[in-house]
């Protein structure tokens, strides 16, 4: 994404007791970012379906949002990602289940397979509602990656427009790195010192990305550098929802094979416990 | 910090202390050795070649540092085990293997083995070596040598040697039985009488010491021959030349059997866990409060097997019993184990054949009770009161172990244990989904303090993930650890967690446990809330006889009594004498707002794990108003005279030579400790009973003897601790 900002957004939607929620949801992002809204339905047109989808969104549609309903039939993961490209969506918003207990939220397996294939951003929603729900603060990855500048830029746009409280910068950093193993005082001291060295050195990479971003983002905000010792992409969730993160940022993975799946790492361990909302940024 | 020199210069200024505690282990650990040695079957003096290989390689190579090294209890089973399979030369093959094994684990940090294993089921198998090792030598230690195949069947044919012993019509028998049961008498009451002098010589080296004056008597003054069965007699100890020439050739021959291999992993699980156990415990002991590298340790343990295995020794691991000892006397570096190696070389050069004038019995009586302290009762109170569901891998651990052996014991305990968590929580998928993930975050705030969220749940399969953060953490810090993400805590990892807890206040940081209670109300969890909320005596008791009297004797110094146990020691832990110690309760105080004392009866310990010793005694506290240098005083009798050699200094006062000479004075800044002691105080000491006193910055500590004091002696007590007060008071 070079223009650093949501042009289309899309939303996959089916006859679930979530759609309301999920549709309002989309169309609030949408006006916020004063995009167009796609809505993508598999299966066949029909004008029952439409007029339902009509409804839920006049009221959104007095407000100035400039939507389209894309009907088609096929295979769910292909058509949404098709249509994705069809129509240049920048973002792509999915909802997550709930499961019964209700503390835990995962993705559907073709929820799952979206988002390992699109092209585009994604947003995954573990708690969508009707109505709207502040969001206050944002937990992003601040990893050292190419990415990582438009990630963190995403993530302060995106807390400017939705009027975020609180952007929390968190530098995963693996235990690898900290070459001093603990046995006693003494090795113990060393660590305590490697890890406070490697502290500054990702603080101060991350202040230098910062620097970086536009400081009309920035104002009004609190900005918080958190390192964090541990394995990446599942410390980082584990933090946001300890932090009690409202939205959690994360560059999208290089690439995935079947290995990644088999033996998780960065966002696939995000995919199995969604920890909060999640913004997928490409 | 510190820079080298000093610290060389401190190491040799502790030498002679050091050397003390060596020499005091070392009585311990010769009885030990030969009865360990001959309980496994093996020739007494292995267990002797042990201690030494292993108090000189370890106390050189290891990584802790007030450890003592030797042959173990827990390998007693597995040793015989492999002895009666494998035969001697091969078991030595065994044990040079596990060796070799070890320092392979220690050098990919692999030690901490016992860490993958339930708490309650090593105390199960701990439990169940011990009854091994109590079973086995209950019978030798009343005269009556038996066969049999298992444990158990020992274990049933205890009393049938009761009966047999009442029966026995040889007198030497009678004599060889009477000797175990003295024996085992001096074991028994040894920790219950506090007596100085008693105390300097361990346990085990009096049942030596009377025995060995017992065949003189009959030998020199009686000039009749030792009336014991001299198939009770410990058989021949070879001399040092001996030695050297019948150093036995490993057999390496049944490498390629499963049996041989059995025993290997055996020896190398029980000497690992055993080691581990006897560190983490010892570690809690040493006054300086290091850290042991255990990894390092086990190394050196490993290697001192090695070369244990080809002397013709058995697996050497860090013992508890002689640790604690080696504590209690004074040791504060590795030195102490190498000097207690030397005592032993030294021991057997002058004495070995002396030592063939011990009873077998009365070295069996040692070993029986520390079977028995192994698989004491209280244990199992213990893991009761934490839960009905831990007694249960308790006792499935306990008598797979008797039945069929240890290996399978061990893995009957990780069943049991697993199969209950599932039950408990009744999902099995929580702990199969989640048992790899990385399910521990810690991060450190702004503020500085750590805090650390655990994930799923957090029980033996995955506590090493939790121990590794914990064990990155300075111990000075605060960590607050969150649960409230976790499904399950086990039992194991509330015990650990508490243990860490004591560790970190000790060294001034602070663990804050949150997150349990909402676990507990939603899944009703067994493990947490049995261990966080102890029942507290909310009703008092009835009174007993000495309490009445303790409330009539508050009326009259105008005290406030206060019955029940409570645990706020913390004005103690400044003092020297609490420092090997640990204080457990405080009770029947008598106190009061304006009065600066403060009597009471308390509880501590000495020593942890199986060497752990409680003590009741009773104390007055004086808060001081002006800052007294700290000191300790108590009266000088021979051992103090003794200590002197030893390094430990006595401040001199000037013009009080007889006071110097009745009292041992001891203290870091003499100078502040000479003007304390005025003509005024000097002479208050002199003209009143003693007691032994000891200060530390803002309070003094009297109490005479280490017991709980009559009515009468409370009295004195108090009166001498007003007097006292204004005393010092007025300096």
């Amino acid at each position: 994404m070079s223009t650093l900002a949501f042009k289309t957004i899309g939303i996959g939607v089916t006859f679930s007791p979530n759609l309301e929620a999920n549709i309002n949801e989309a169309a609030r992002f949408a006006l916020c970012f004063s995009s167009k809204l796609v809505l993508i339905h598999v299966g066949e047109a029909s004008e029952k379906k439409t007029n339902i989808f009509l409804r839920f969104l006049s009221p959104f549609k007095s407000k100035g949002l400039e939507f389209e309903l894309l009907f088609q039939p096929g295979g769910p993961v292909d058509v949404i990602l098709s249509s994705t490209k069809e129509k240049n969506i920048d973002l792509l918003i999915i909802g997550a289940l709930k499961k019964e207990n209700f503390l835990k939220y995962y993705l559907g397996s073709i929820a799952r397979k979206i988002t390992r294939q699109a092209s585009c951003s994604v947003l995954l929603l573990i708690n969508p509602s009707v109505k709207r729900v502040p969001c206050k603060h944002i937990v992003v990855n601040g990893l050292k990656d190419p990415k990582t500048k438009e990630t963190l830029t995403t993530a302060f746009l995106v807390g400017h427009k939705l009027g975020v409280d609180k952007i929390t910068v968190v530098e995963e950093i693996e235990q690898d790195e900290v070459s001093v193993k603990v046995d006693d005082d003494k090795s113990l001291r060393k660590s305590t010192i490697v890890k406070e060295r490697l502290r500054l050195r990702e603080e101060a990479r991350v202040k230098k990305v910062l620097d970086t971003i536009p400081a009309n983002y920035t104002k009004d905000m609190t900005i918080k550098s958190q390192p964090i010792f541990g394995k990446r992409g599942y410390s980082i969730g584990h933090y946001a929802q300890v932090a009690r993160a409202d939205l959690l940022v994360m560059n999208a993975p290089t690439k995935m094979t079947f290995w990644d799946r088999l033996f998780p790492h960065d966002i696939e361990h995000i995919l199995t416990e969604l920890p909060t909302d999640v913004l997928i940024v490409q | 910090m510190r820079t080298k020199e000093t610290s060389f210069v401190g190491f040799i200024k502790a030498l002679p202390k050091n050397m003390f505690s060596g020499l005091v282990v070392s009585l311990i650990a010769l009885p030990l050795g030969l009865g360990l040695a001959m309980a496994s079957e093996a020739p007494p003096i292995a267990g002797v070649i042990t201690a030494i290989v292993g108090g000189t390689i370890v106390s050189v190579l290891g990584g802790s540092f007030v450890t003592i090294s030797g042959p173990g209890n827990g390998l007693v089973g597995v040793v015989l085990v492999a002895i009666t399979t494998l035969g001697l030369t091969a078991t030595y093959a065994a044990i040079i293997c596990s060796g070799i094994i070890l320092v392979i684990l220690g050098f990919l940090r692999l030690g901490k083995l016992a860490d993958y294993f339930p708490s309650s089921a090593i105390q199960g198998m701990l439990a169940a070596i011990g009854l091994i090792i109590l079973g086995k030598q209950f019978h030798i230690m009343l005269g009556n040598k038996i066969v049999r195949d298992n444990g158990i069947d020992y274990l049933l044919e205890i009393p049938n040697t009761l009966i047999t012993v009442i029966s026995y019509q040889d007198k030497s028998f009678i004599y060889a039985a009477l000797a175990g049961v003295i024996s085992l008498a001096i074991m028994v009451f040894y920790s219950k009488i506090r007596n100085k002098y008693l105390q300097l010589i361990p346990a085990p080296m009096w049942i030596v010491i009377v025995s060995v004056g017992f065949s003189y008597y009959y030998e020199l003054i009686l000039q009749a021959p030792n009336p014991i069965s001299s198939a009770y007699m410990i058989p021949g100890i070879p001399n040092i030349q001996q030695i050297i020439t019948t150093i036995p050739t490993p057999n390496f021959e049944m490498v390629g059997t499963l049996p041989f291999w059995s025993s290997v992993i055996a020896l190398t699980l029980i000497a690992s866990i055993e080691s581990l156990l006897s560190i983490k415990a010892v570690d809690k002991l040493d006054v300086s409060k290091r850290r042991s590298n255990v990894n390092k340790d086990i190394k050196a343990l490993g290697l001192a097997t090695v070369v244990s295995g080809f002397l013709g020794g058995l697996n050497v691991v860090t013992v508890i019993a002689r640790s604690s000892v080696n504590v209690n006397n004074g040791g504060s570096n590795r030195s102490s184990n190498l000097f207690h190696a030397l005592f032993l070389v030294l021991f057997i050069l002058l004495f070995s054949t002396e030592l063939t004038r011990i009873p077998l019995t009365a070295l069996m009586a040692i070993l029986v009770y520390t079977g028995y302290k192994l698989a004491s009762p209280d244990v199992v109170r213990r893991i009761f009161t934490i839960g009905k569901e831990q007694l249960i891998i308790f006792f499935a651990t306990l008598f797979v172990t008797l039945k069929v052996g240890l290996i399978s014991g061990i893995v009957a305990g990780l069943i049991a244990t697993f199969i209950i968590h599932v039950v408990v929580t009744k999902s099995l998928s929580l702990f199969i989904k989640n048992v790899l993930k990385p399910n521990v975050l810690m991060f450190k705030e702004e503020n500085g303090s750590y805090f650390i969220s655990v994930k799923h749940f957090c029980s033996f399969l995955n506590f090493n993930i939790l121990k590794t953060k914990l064990e990155a953490i300075p111990e000075q810090s605060d960590v607050i650890l969150d649960f409230s993400l976790c499904g399950f805590v086990d039992h194991s990892v509330m015990e650990n967690v508490h243990d860490y807890q004591e560790l970190f206040t000790k060294k001034g940081g602070n663990i804050g446990v949150i997150g349990l209670d909402i676990l507990g109300t939603k899944s009703e969890h067994p493990f947490a809330l049995r261990r966080l909320l102890p029942l507290q005596n909310i009703i008092p008791n009835n009174k007993t006889k000495r309490q009445n009297n303790l409330e009539l004797i508050a009326n009259d110094f105008e005290l406030s009594f206060d019955p029940l146990k409570r645990k706020n020691s913390a004005f103690l832990e400044d003092f020297i004498y609490f420092k090997t110690k640990k204080v457990e309760t405080v009770f029947n105080q008598l106190s009061a707002k304006k009065s600066p004392c403060h009597l009471f009866d308390i509880t501590f310990s000495e020593g942890e794990f199986i060497a752990k010793e409680v003590v009741r005694s009773t104390m007055l506290y004086i808060k001081t108003s002006s800052s007294v240098p700290v000191f300790t005083l108590d009266r000088e009798g021979l051992l103090e005279r003794f200590y002197a050699l030893a390094g430990y200094r006595d401040i001199a006062i000037k013009n009080h030579a007889d006071f110097s000479k009745r009292f041992y004075l001891r203290g870091e800044n003499a100078q502040d400790i000479r003007t304390l002691f005025t003509d005024e105080l000097v002479l208050f000491f002199e003209s009143n009973a003693y007691y032994h006193i000891e200060s530390s910055k803002d309070g003094l500590l009297v109490f005479s003897k280490e017991r709980i004091a009559s009515i009468k002696e409370i009295k004195a007590l108090l009166d001498f601790g007003v007097r006292l007060n204004a005393i010092i008071n007025k300096v």
